[in-house]
Order: structure tokens, then sequence, then C-alpha cells
């Protein structure tokens, strides 16, 4: 992979990285990450990449329900069982 | 120990329990049926960020008990400044904290300051795998991977990462529910999304190559 240009501008936008892909960055810092981007073939990727882990944790992570045996201990605990049979004929 | 506020008889207003977000109002004039609807709601945000921060099911359980228990006993002191479930989330992320600590003495308090001064790490994995395809980056095996990549961070970022990220917190937050300045919440961030980023992009590589051959 070429990568000829000073390594130090890679190094600088990186700590903007992050709030670049959830889309918080003033218009004027996303020009400049985007023009590094457009010279930038490794920074690309890892703009890519990123924002990618991002929406794949977003995607997949499901809710886990709580086990129904720890579900019911902390209603117990919480002197809320009456209101959990009611939740769940509801 | 709950019975001083216990006085909507079970069962009575379940239909017409308000839906989320809670009311505080309600929850702090003793109203069962709003904070079993709390619990109900919360109990599976809760145990999944306790699972994670303290990596054992019953430690885990543990911290849920007493977030709910905390809450309650704490209900008619919390004057609302961030939203509950952020002050549950809060609560929680002490409890897990502490039951780490318990477990693993050397760990690390929510509030450390890790922000170093050198910058972050450079990325080292640099391939492109967004063009798998979905059902490659969504099998399971790719989820399971994905989940086994949080447990690898150190728990000041992973706790971050699973309050902005996987619960959907906002910065602010974050911040709030951690007690660190929202600045502590962007830099950690970024640094767990870039470790998380160099664990799949090692992992998503190897699916490349088979990809491509």
């Amino acid at each position: 992979m070429t990568h000829t240009h000073e390594h130090s501008e890679c190094r600088k936008l990186l700590a903007s990285l992050s709030e670049y892909v959830d889309g918080a960055l003033d218009e004027s810092i996303c020009d400049v990450i985007e023009q590094h981007m457009g010279e930038c073939e490794r920074c690309e990727i890892v703009v890519d990449t990123l924002r990618k882990t991002v929406e794949l944790y977003r995607a997949t992570v499901p809710a886990p329900p709580v086990p129904e045996d720890v579900r019911a201990r902390l209603f117990l605990r919480l002197e809320l069982t009456d209101f959990m049979k009611a939740m769940e004929s509801d | 120990m709950l019975e001083s506020t216990l006085n909507v008889p079970p069962g009575a207003l379940i239909a017409e329990a308000s839906p989320a977000p809670p009311s505080l109002s309600k929850l702090q004039s003793g109203d069962r049926v709003e904070f079993a609807q709390l619990v109900d709601t919360y109990s599976g945000p809760i145990y999944r960020l306790a699972l994670k921060i303290v990596g054992h099911p019953q430690d885990a359980e543990d911290v849920l008990q007493e977030t709910f228990i905390k809450a309650f006993r704490n209900l008619s002191t919390f004057e609302g400044r961030s939203s509950v479930a952020t002050w549950l989330y809060r609560i929680a992320s002490n409890e897990a904290f502490m039951a780490l600590r318990r477990r693993k003495p050397e760990a690390v308090s929510v509030d450390e300051e890790i922000e170093t001064p050198d910058g972050e790490q450079e990325p080292v994995q640099i391939v492109d795998w967004c063009c798998l395809p979905e059902e490659e980056l969504l099998s399971s095996e790719s989820r399971e991977h994905l989940d086994k990549a949080i447990d690898h961070l150190a728990p000041v970022l992973r706790v971050v990462f699973l309050l902005r990220d996987i619960e959907g917190l906002s910065v602010r937050e974050t911040a709030e529910a951690l007690r660190i300045s929202e600045a502590a919440v962007k830099t950690r961030l970024l640094r767990a999304r870039l470790q998380l980023r160099e664990r799949l992009s090692h992992y998503y590589a190897e699916r490349l190559k088979v990809e491509q051959a």
C-alpha cells in the first residue's frame, strides 16, 4: 500500500475519528478529515472499518433477556412478586 | 424493607402503568406499579451491563439486585438532574466496579485517570473488510467474536463503550452516569473503539482471505 505523505497528519486526525464517525464534528473539521482521506488510503480504511465496527456492535448485540430464575429472585428480593405475575399475564 | 411505601395493591394498576420514560413523581410517591415497571424495563440492560463488566453471572445478579434496592432506597432524595435511566446506570456501574474490585483488587476504578499525553496507539491492522457480505459479518461465529472482543477492553474503557455504543446513551449521559467529564468519555470511547477495530480487523481479515481464496 502506498503511503507517501507526512505521517504526522494521520496521527493528528486519529483523535477526531470517533467523533467523526458519530457525525459530531463541525463541518470544517469534517472537510479536513475528508480531504486527508482522499489522499491517504490508510486513513480511509481506518475510518471505514471504525465506522463499520460501531455499526456492527449497534446492530448485533441484542438485549439478552434476564434469565427467568434471576428475574424471579430480583422481584422476590424487591417484594414485587405479585406485580411480576401480573406483568406476565398482562 | 420495602413495606413503608407498599401503598398500592399488587396488580391493581398494571394496565394503567405509564410507558417509558418512568414518572419520577409516581416513583417518589411510592407507586409500586411504576417501580415494578421500572424494574421490568431496565432489569435487562442493567443485568447485561453488569455481566459484561464483572464477567460472572452470580456477581452480575448481585449487582442487579443491589442496583434496584439502592434505587428504591434513594428515590426520595433523587433530584432528577439526570434521567432515571442514567441514574440507574450510575448506580449499576458503581456496584459493578465494587464487585470487580472485590474479585480483582488490582482492577481500576471507574474514575481513574487514564488519559495520557501520548495520544492514541496508531492503527496496525489496515485491511478493508467492509466489503465482506452481511452474512459473514453477522454470522453466529462473528457475533461471538464481537462479544468476546469487548471483554478484552480495560474495565474503564469497556464501561464507556457499553453505555455509549451498546446501551445507546449520549456522551453527556455517559459522563453523568460515570461522573467523569465529557472529554474523558470521548477519549475513552475513541480508545475502546480503536481497540475493537483492531481485533475485528484481525478477525475479518482472515475471513476475507477465505472469501477471496
